[in-house]
């Protein structure tokens, strides 16, 4: 599934707060997708993982057990090649609303998910950073409720856009609070 | 996971603790019942023949070379040590109940303090083991999110643990301070009783029983003839025989003379031959009933009722009864649900994903609950308040969108999910969205915590 006409707005970096209350279409919630800085980070890193396996396999199986053996080394370029349009992929998948009462978080290509949590149900926030995610500028935000089940992670924020989407999902959590 | 209704601290805590909360209105603590040293004196001497038996030789020997006077000396000092472990953990062991809180001040060297806030009580337990019931005192716990073993009451008298079950189901429910040790017990309305000729007739049909008979008399010949080896057969032959009591005779034990009444304070449930059990659970705390009904039970028309309480170990309500009266005490137990009489099953191109048991799926909406079915050979109906719905999720895998199917998840409170599977796909983004606005209105107009407040 594609939804790369939302994604443009996530291409900056920059957001306009959103808020679901606006009038109009309150069924149609406003999408959010996610930086960039995640998908060139998860590029970067398949590529320096896998472009220096393909080298040192050619060259290893190629000096020790002869050329033929050296296209076992096609494996890892294969998965580069086949893994760096699957990240973008993935990456136009995530997207997320805020809406007036509740957090919808959509993700995966394959296997699709789409979670909702009310934010009276939120029982923390967290943001957390990475050295490498800190490199790239990138935080994620994690949302626990009571239920262990509930899968809420937003990845590869911009720090700034983290914090405030922390900062108003904890003051709408306490707003509509509910006990379990 | 953070644990919500308890806050822990290892700090050193003052001695004048008991006396800092206003002047005019003084925490007084109690200690526990005086027996409670006792209650480990089992473990030393379970240590030492456990080791005797893991090495009978070697017993054999060390027992030859001691003399008498060793072993006077020996036992001279290690009674008296143990002794004093025992009182001294009792004397340092301090409870007390203030407006809102249950305190628990404890340990010897390691001091710890639970302060478990009442309002979030899910579930009180009130549990007499067998030779509880012989001394004549009783365990006290507080299912809070978050509680482990240390933070029960072992032991308390009975009567006492009676007394104080009543004060904090007062205080939870939000009666005033001065009064609340006044208010006493709450009227209890039997709801059901569990015969104990059904409840036999219920073990003998259920299949566990008979896998776990069946694995034990089955397992120990094969294993024989295949090891010849004694030690072997022993050890697999007297788990499975465990086994195969436990799900029998360790159930019928446990379940006898189940009883579930209605009170002001919630739904009680007594229960137990030998350890005697009853169990607390105030209004609007239960998160998820499930009505079973095994192969072997749908003739005689039995179904067996299970609940989830956050932080509470039992999820027994009913061990068996029949359907109506089962689902006359669901209506009691969550106040305002009829539990439907027909569920919608899938589309029939579901049995391209999960051929044959798509047939045992099912899933009904209604103003109040979320209810889901799976099994085809023992059914199982999953209940859900819309109310206590902490998330919902759709996932749809390669095959299922191939297929336009997906499933929902509900998250609820006691870590249970239940999941209707294999809707249509239009069907489950419509119930993503409407379950979502369901589990709003339903959270505004729910009991508050304090339910007499």
């Amino acid at each position: 599934m594609e939804t790369g006409t939302l994604d443009d707005a996530g291409q900056g970096g920059e957001h306009e707060p959103h808020d679901g209350t606006q009038p109009g279409e309150p069924h149609e919630p406003v999408w959010t997708g996610l930086p960039s800085g995640l998908l060139r980070m998860r590029r970067l890193l398949l590529v320096v993982w896998l472009g220096p396996l393909t080298i040192g396999l050619a060259l290893l199986l190629g000096l020790l057990a002869g050329p033929a053996w050296a296209a076992f080394a096609l494996l890892p370029l294969a998965l580069l090649l086949w893994g760096w349009p699957m990240l973008g992929r993935n990456w136009r998948s995530w997207r997320y609303a805020e809406r007036a009462d509740d957090l919808l978080i959509s993700r995966g290509v394959l296997w699709r998910e789409e979670t909702v949590v009310p934010y009276g149900r939120m029982q923390l926030v967290e943001v957390t950073s990475g050295p490498v995610e800190r490199h790239f500028g990138l935080a994620s935000v994690q949302l626990h409720t009571a239920a262990a089940a509930t899968d809420a992670r937003i990845p590869g924020l911009d720090p700034g856009e983290a914090e405030r989407l922390r900062d108003r999902l904890t003051e709408l959590g306490e707003a509509r609070s509910a006990g379990l | 996971m953070s644990a919500p209704g308890v806050e822990r601290d290892g700090e050193e805590v003052g001695p004048e603790v008991g006396q800092d909360v206003g002047a005019e209105n003084p925490v007084i603590e109690h200690r526990l019942h005086p027996v409670t040293p006792l209650r480990r004196a089992w473990a030393p001497i379970a240590v030492i023949f456990g080791w005797a038996m893991h090495d009978p030789d070697g017993t054999q020997r060390q027992l030859s070379r001691l003399t008498t006077t060793t072993l006077l000396i020996a036992l001279a000092v290690v009674v008296p040590a143990a002794a004093l472990y025992g009182f001294l953990s009792w004397w340092f062991t301090h409870f007390s109940v203030t407006g809102t809180e249950l305190r628990i001040r404890t340990g010897l060297v390691f001091r710890r303090t639970a302060h478990i806030r009442l309002e979030r009580i899910q579930a009180i337990d009130v549990t007499q083991p067998l030779l509880a019931r012989v001394a004549g005192v009783a365990k006290l716990k507080l299912d809070v999110v978050g509680t482990d073993k240390k933070d029960e009451l072992a032991y308390l008298g009975e009567a006492h643990a009676r007394a104080l079950r009543a004060e904090l189901l007062a205080r939870a429910a939000g009666f005033e301070p001065d009064s609340a040790h006044e208010v006493g017990e709450a009227p209890v309305r039997q709801l059901l009783h569990v015969p104990a000729g059904v409840l036999a007739v219920s073990v003998v049909l259920s299949g566990a029983t008979w896998a776990t008979l069946v694995g034990a008399v089955v397992v120990p010949p094969v294993l024989w003839f295949a090891t010849h080896s004694v030690w072997t057969v022993l050890a697999t032959a007297l788990p499975l025989f465990g086994a195969a009591g436990a799900s029998s005779v360790g159930r019928f034990v446990g379940e006898y003379d189940w009883t579930v009444g209605e009170s002001p304070d919630g739904l009680r449930i007594d229960h137990g031959l030998l350890d005697r059990a009853h169990e607390t659970v105030p209004p609007g705390r239960v998160q998820t009933v499930r009505i079973v009904e095994p192969l072997l039970w749908r003739r005689r028309g039995w179904v067996r009722v299970e609940l989830d309480v956050a932080g509470s170990s039992n999820s027994v309500l009913v061990p068996v009864a029949p359907r109506a009266v089962a689902e006359g005490v669901i209506e009691r137990v969550l106040p305002g649900v009829t539990v439907p009489r027909s569920l919608d099953r899938p589309p029939r191109r579901a049995g391209w994903c999960v051929p044959f048991w798509w047939r045992g799926y099912g899933l009904a909406v209604t103003d109040s609950v979320f209810v889901a079915r799976h099994g085809l050979l023992r059914r199982s109906v999953s209940l859900v308040p819309h109310a206590k719905v902490q998330s919902v999720r759709l996932a749809q895998g390669p095959w299922e969108r191939h297929k336009g199917l997906a499933d929902v998840h509900v998250d609820t409170g006691a870590n249970k999910t239940v999941t209707a599977r294999l809707r249509d796909a239009d069907e489950a983004a419509r119930l993503l969205a409407a379950q979502a606005d369901r589990s709003r209105t339903g959270r505004k107009e729910a009991l508050p915590d304090r339910w007499m407040a």
